[in-house]
């Protein structure tokens, strides 16, 4: 079963958007204040990739529920010219954005599951997916 | 969190709040120890500080609550950077296994065994400065009254320096024969080298070959440091000096090699720069100091001698080698 709704990123608004949504989902689902921050920084760091990296794409946001467990699911969609690298934007000390941000590998720690499928010229899909505990 | 942990943190926090003394605060430190042990991130810590203030002073106003919500989500980047500190140092540590375990592997590989010949007395001593010695001594022998000795400093360290070393090795190996002149030892690896390794890669090496029969010790070198002899009729010393193209600048490199016929109780002393360019606190270690230290012990078997140079240079030096240092010495007895 899965409830979902969707922000499509163009502008860097769209980020705070995509985030608000997120948090309201996760506050709904019954997440702690840390972990809702934890999924909005997730939502952050991909809808930022999106802006910076793909120009546009979406942000879907989706509750699950799943042998009775509880949970949210990201997922970052773009169409945009795809990670070349993937195995190196995944390691630790390799900075995307040039800044501190936390990166793909932070995403990774900060949500309980991660898929990543990307392809050259074709685009990115993410899927990072949390379980309320 | 484990729910000891928030309880315990409620008791502490309690303790300052009623009585703020260095005492209760150094318990706090030293509980933040014990969470850090535990991996619990700060955005937590924050989180179990906002629900301990929450039992122990309800009626707070909601600015307070808001401001804790607030310092929650600021100190998540906080928390993924703790994380990914641990997970590069667990990394490191992985890397440092894996560089002892190459330094294993190159201390088996690069073995040489000491030729043992009538009338030649030979002292070696090789130490690195870090793990990988950049330094390389292998020595070709087959009892048949030569003793062939290269020693060779790759200019570059670590783990490509050490697989430089391997090929030097098994090109040395490809000659197979102790007679072998060392004009042509060091062509035959000076074209190896430059076939194989990076531009950025070079390699001084010098090469002996000792003719028991005669006594007789030739040798040429690829940009090496100059061996000493020393004359024991005189007690003098002189530079052993050959012209050549460090290995691997030029195919076409040509080396020089000269002769010298050693006496009794003379001594030819092979080195590498890291015994030459070792500084002390007043500058850069003199030829001389060498001289004198090797005239010290000038009667003692080779190996004594080196040890002895080995020790005072690093005495010297504060016990703190700058770089690889290795020593060979051919004594004719």
């Amino acid at each position: 079963m899965s409830d979902q709704s969707s922000v499509e990123i163009l502008t860097e608004w769209d980020i705070v958007a995509a985030r608000q949504l997120g948090r309201n989902v996760a506050k709904e689902l019954g997440f702690g204040t840390v972990d809702q921050a934890r999924i909005t920084t997730a939502i952050s760091e991909l809808a930022r990739n999106i802006y910076l990296y793909a120009g546009q794409g979406r942000i879907e946001i989706q509750q699950l529920t799943e042998n009775g467990m509880k949970g949210i699911l990201i997922i970052a969609a773009d169409s945009g010219p795809g990670i070349p690298d993937v195995r190196k934007v995944m390691e630790d000390g390799f900075t995307t954005s040039g800044g501190l941000g936390a990166g793909l590998p932070g995403v990774k720690r900060l949500m309980d599951d991660f898929k990543i499928e990307t392809i050259q010229g074709e685009g990115t899909d993410i899927r990072a997916t949390k379980w309320l505990r | 969190m484990p729910q000891h942990i928030e309880a315990q943190y409620q008791e502490i926090l309690n303790e300052y709040v009623k009585k703020q003394t260095e005492q209760n605060l150094y318990v706090g430190q030293n509980f933040s120890r014990q969470l850090i042990l535990e991996n619990i991130s700060p955005e937590e810590v924050i989180s179990m500080h906002k629900a301990a203030i929450r039992e122990l002073y309800s009626d707070l106003p909601d600015v307070v609550w808001h401001s804790f919500d607030f310092l929650i989500e600021m100190m998540i980047n906080y928390g993924l950077a703790l994380q990914e500190r641990q997970s590069l140092l667990k990394r490191q540590e992985e890397l440092k296994v894996e560089m002892d375990l190459a330094a294993n592997v190159q201390e088996t590989l690069l073995k040489t065994k000491l030729p043992s010949l009538d009338g030649l007395d030979i002292g070696l001593l090789s130490i690195p400065a870090k793990k990988m010695n950049g330094d390389y001594i292998y020595f070709v022998s087959d009892y048949d009254g030569y003793a062939g000795v290269a020693v060779a400093d790759v200019i570059g360290k670590g783990l490509p320096a050490a697989l430089c070393m391997s090929m030097i090795k098994f090109g040395m190996d490809s000659l197979n024969s102790s007679h072998a002149m060392p004009k042509d030892v060091l062509s035959v690896i000076n074209r190896i080298v430059e076939k194989s390794v990076d531009d950025s890669m070079f390699v001084s090496m010098f090469y002996a070959n000792y003719d028991a029969s005669a006594a007789k010790l030739t040798y040429g070198s690829a940009g090496h440091e100059p061996a000493i002899l020393y004359r024991a009729n005189t007690g003098g010393f002189d530079e052993l000096e050959a012209k050549g193209l460090l290995l691997g600048v030029s195919p076409a490199a040509v080396y020089e090699e000269h002769s010298v016929t050693l006496g009794k109780g003379d001594m030819v002393i092979m080195m590498t720069d890291g015994v030459t360019e070792g500084r002390t606190e007043e500058g850069f270690i003199e030829r001389d100091v060498i001289y004198e230290l090797i005239e010290q012990k000038k009667d003692e078997p080779a190996q004594a001698i080196v040890q002895h140079v080995y020790d005072e240079l690093e005495r010297m030096q504060n016990a703190e080698l700058q770089d690889d240092f290795t020593l060979v010495i051919y004594k004719k007895v």
